[in-house]
C-alpha cells in the first residue's frame, strides 16, 4: 500500500448513443447534481445508454507501467479521462497520490495567431506551471521542439509536425509527475522525433506510476510490466506479463475476408499445413520457428495466360510482412491451363513475432498487371511464443559463447 | 518523502461535502489567477494583432449605435421624450454602458465555448475561464471608458466628484453581465439556442432600460423601466459618469447584493455543471 499511487476500484462509466437524449440526460444530472445527489443513478441506464467502461478494478505501483490494450472504443480513452479527473465516474472509486501529469491532448489551447515563444507560456499555464519556471525552461523546450529559428513566428505558419513537437516539448519538458498519462502520444512526428519522445517518456516513467495507452504493441511490451486488455468497457484480461495481454489482444483481431478481381481466376482456399498435416481450425496456433507450408487452391476460368502469383503474409495492422516470390521451376512465369490448381507451398519457418497474421493471394497477369484474383484476410492464424519480442522477424535463439 | 497530494474521484455530490468544496473552490480560484491572465492576453493580443483599427472596435459598434439613433431622433423618424442631459450625449454614455453590460454578458458561454477543446482535454481549473472573462470585459471597458471620457470632455460635459463613484458602476455592470452570462452557461453548452436567443432578448431588453430613451413617466412602460433591474445600474452609472446625483441608490445597491449572491451560486452549479457538461461535448 505504501507505494501504491493509483487505485482504481469498481470504475464505471455510461455513455448514451443519442445526442439529443444525451443533451437531456445532461440537463437532468446538472439537476440532481445540485441537489445533492449522487451522479449515475446507482448504476441504472437510462433509454439509449450502454456501460463505455464497465467495473474496471487495478492499482498501480510506483515505478509500474500498466499498458492499457484494446480496440477503437473499448473504453481506454474514457477511462484515461476519468483518471484525469475530466469526467466523473458514475461508480466506482478512483484514489491517486502524488502529482499528475499526462502527455494527452498536445498543444491544446494553441493559438495560431500567436508566436510559437508566446504559446509555450500560455500552454504552460494551461498545465499549471507559472512563469518563473517556465523562463528557466524555454530553451530546453526551445531546443527539444527543435523550432529554434521559427520561435517567433506565429503558429499557424507551423507545419504540423512543428506544433506536435512544440506541444510535445512543453507538456514533456516542464512536468514532474507521480502519475503519469500518456494516450497514443508517440504516434506522431518523424522517427527521429519519435524516438526522442521515448527517451523522454522514459526518463519521466522512472520514478512514476503510468498509464500507457497504445495501438502499438511494441511499445506497449517494451514499456509496460502489465496489461489490462479491454474490450467493450470490461476487462478482458489483466496479465502481470504484457506479452499475455498482447497475445489475448490479437486473439480478438479479425482478419476480414475480402476478394476482389475480374473474376478469370478464383482463390478457392488457403490452408496450413505442419509436418503434412493439414491444420483445420480456425485461427490457428503455430508456435513461433515452426516449419509451415502453404496450400493454395486456385480455379483458372478463362483462356491460358501466363500468371504471376502473389502470396503475401500480412500483421494484424495490415503491413506486409513477408513475400513469397512464385515462379515456375525454369524461373519463367507460370503458365496455366483452365481449371482447378493446388499449389503447396512451403513457407519455411514461421519466424514471426508472436501476433496475429494472415495471408494475401493474387493472381495477376503477367504482362497488363490485371489482377485477375485477389483474396485478402485468407486463413489467419496466430503465432505464440513465451515473449513478444521488439522486431517483427524472430531468428532463433543465438546461443553466444563466453 | 514529504507529503503526496490525494486525489479522489468518486460518484459522490460535490454538495456532499460542503467545507471540502469551499476549499477546493478557493484554491482553484487561487490557482486560476495566472491562466485568467495568460489567457486575458492569448484573446486579446490575438484579437487585436488581427485588426487595422485594432481597439477603436471597441467603440465602433457603440458608436455606431449612437449615430443611428440620433438621427432617429433628429428626423422625426420616432419621437422621443426629453432627456436630462442633452440627447447625443444620452444615447453615447447609454449605448457604452450596455455594451460593456453585453460583454460581461456573453463573456463566460463565449470563453467556454471557445475553450471546449481545452476543456475536454486538459485537466485545469475551469473557474479560469470565467476570470479570463471578466478580465476581458474590464480591458476592453476601460478602452471604452477612456474614449467615452474623451467624447465627453470634447462634447462639454465635465464630471464632477461623482467620478470617483463611478468605478462601481462599472463594476456593477460586469458584476451584473457575468451573473446572466454565467446562468446561462451550463444550458447553453448543451444547447445551442441559448447562444443564438440571446441577442435577439438583449435587444428587446435594451429598449425596455433607458439606454436609448428616457424613462417613461407613465403607463405600463413606466412601471417596467422601473422593475428591470438594469434600469438602475446603467442610470446611476450614467450619472455618477456626467456629474447627476443618482435617484435609484437604493435599487442600485440591492441589485447588486443580489447579484454578489447570485454570483456565488452560480459559480457553484458552474463547478458542478462542467463534468457532466464536458462528457456531453465529447473529445
Amino acid at each position: 500500500m505504501e507505494d501504491t499511487l493509483i487505485k482504481v476500484e469498481g470504475l464505471s462509466k455510461k455513455f448514451c448513443r443519442s445526442l439529443k437524449k444525451s443533451m437531456w440526460y445532461g440537463m437532468q444530472d446538472i439537476g440532481s447534481e445540485i441537489l445533492g445527489r449522487r451522479h449515475g443513478l446507482d448504476g441504472v441506464l437510462r433509454q439509449d445508454e450502454f456501460w463505455a467502461v464497465k467495473d474496471i478494478n487495478f492499482e498501480i505501483k510506483r515505478g509500474e507501467c500498466l499498458g492499457l490494450i484494446g480496440h477503437n472504443g473499448a473504453g481506454k480513452t474514457t477511462l484515461l479521462r476519468m483518471l484525469n479527473g475530466l469526467i466523473r465516474p458514475d461508480q466506482g472509486r478512483i484514489e491517486m497520490r502524488g502529482k499528475v501529469g499526462a502527455l494527452i491532448a498536445l498543444g491544446a489551447g494553441f493559438n495560431p495567431i500567436l508566436t510559437g515563444r508566446e504559446n509555450i507560456y500560455i500552454n504552460a499555464s494551461v498545465l499549471g506551471m507559472n512563469k518563473q519556471y517556465v523562463d528557466k525552461k524555454i530553451d530546453e523546450i526551445i531546443d527539444f521542439a527543435e523550432i529554434r529559428d521559427f520561435i517567433n513566428a506565429p503558429v499557424q505558419t507551423y507545419s504540423s509536425g512543428m506544433k506536435v513537437r512544440l506541444g510535445f516539448a512543453v507538456a514533456a519538458i516542464l512536468i514532474e509527475p507521480d502519475i503519469l498519462f500518456l494516450d497514443e502520444v508517440l504516434a506522431v512526428g518523424d522517427i527521429n522525433f519519435v524516438i526522442k519522445c521515448l527517451n523522454t517518456v522514459r526518463d519521466l516513467s522512472k520514478n512514476a506510476s503510468v498509464v500507457f495507452v497504445s495501438h502499438n504493441m511494441q511499445q506497449v511490451s517494451m514499456f509496460c510490466n502489465r496489461a489490462l486488455v479491454l474490450e467493450k468497457g470490461c476487462v478482458l484480461a489483466d496479465c502481470a506479463n504484457p506479452s499475455e495481454g498482447i497475445d489475448r489482444y490479437f486473439e480478438l483481431i479479425k482478419h476480414t475476408q475480402h476478394t476482389s478481381g475480374t473474376g478469370k481466376a478464383e482463390i478457392l482456399s488457403l490452408e496450413l499445413s505442419v509436418n503434412n498435416q493439414l491444420i483445420k481450425n480456425t485461427e490457428p496456433a503455430l508456435v513461433q520457428g515452426i516449419e509451415a507450408s502453404a496450400i493454395i487452391s486456385l480455379r483458372m476460368n478463362d483462356f491460358n495466360y501466363q500468371a504471376n502469383i502473389l502470396l503475401i503474409v500480412r500483421d494484424e495492422s495490415l503491413i506486409p510482412i513477408m513475400v513469397f516470390p512464385l515462379s515456375h521451376q525454369n524461373g519463367e512465369t507460370r503458365y496455366f491451363l483452365p481449371g482447378d490448381h493446388t499449389l503447396e507451398i512451403p513457407l519455411g519457418n514461421i519466424d514471426l513475432n508472436s501476433g496475429s497474421y494472415s495471408f494475401v493471394v493474387a493472381v495477376i497477369d503477367r504482362d497488363s498487371k490485371i489482377v485477375h484474383a485477389r483474396a485478402e484476410g485468407l486463413c489467419a492464424f496466430r503465432v505464440t511464443a513465451n515473449s513478444h519480442f521488439w522486431g517483427k522477424i524472430v531468428r532463433p535463439v543465438v546461443a553466444i559463447d563466453s | 518523502m514529504n507529503e503526496l497530494r490525494v486525489t479522489i474521484y468518486t460518484p459522490e455530490s460535490m454538495l456532499s461535502n460542503p467545507l471540502k468544496m469551499l476549499r477546493e473552490m478557493l484554491r482553484d480560484l487561487i490557482d486560476s489567477r495566472e491562466l485568467a491572465w495568460r489567457l486575458m492576453v492569448r484573446d486579446l493580443s490575438a484579437q487585436y494583432r488581427q485588426t487595422l483599427l485594432g481597439f477603436l472596435w471597441a467603440i465602433i459598434l457603440p458608436l455606431a449605435n449612437t449615430l443611428v439613433w440620433i438621427f432617429l431622433s433628429r428626423s422625426g423618424v420616432v419621437n422621443l421624450s426629453d432627456t436630462p442631459l442633452p440627447y447625443p450625449i444620452y444615447v453615447f454614455t447609454g449605448t457604452m454602458l450596455w455594451a460593456i453590460l453585453m460583454d460581461a454578458l456573453n463573456a463566460p458561454l463565449q470563453m467556454v465555448t471557445a475553450s471546449k477543446d481545452m476543456l475536454a482535454k486538459i485537466n485545469f481549473p475551469r473557474d479560469a475561464l470565467l476570470l479570463a472573462g471578466i478580465y476581458k470585459t474590464l480591458v476592453n471597458s476601460l478602452i471604452k471608458i477612456a474614449l467615452l471620457m474623451i467624447g465627453l470632455i470634447a462634447l462639454g460635459i465635465y464630471p464632477n466628484w461623482g467620478i470617483l463613484l463611478f468605478p462601481i458602476g462599472l463594476f456593477s455592470l460586469i458584476l451584473v453581465g457575468t451573473v446572466v452570462g454565467l446562468a446561462l452557461t451550463p444550458v447553453g453548452l448543451l444547447y445551442t439556442d441559448v447562444g443564438k436567443a440571446i441577442p435577439l432578448l438583449m435587444q428587446f431588453l435594451m429598449y425596455l432600460t433607458p439606454v436609448v430613451f428616457a424613462m417613461p413617466k407613465e403607463g405600463l412602460p413606466a412601471i417596467l423601466f422601473q422593475l428591470n433591474p438594469l434600469t438602475p445600474l446603467i442610470l446611476t452609472a450614467r450619472d455618477w459618469l456626467t456629474g447627476f446625483t443618482p435617484e435609484y441608490l437604493v435599487y442600485f445597491i440591492s441589485v447588486n447584493v443580489i447579484s454578489i449572491i447570485l454570483l456565488f451560486i452560480l459559480w457553484i452549479i458552474y463547478r458542478l455543471a462542467m463534468p457532466i457538461l464536458i462528457e456531453r461535448m465529447g473529445s
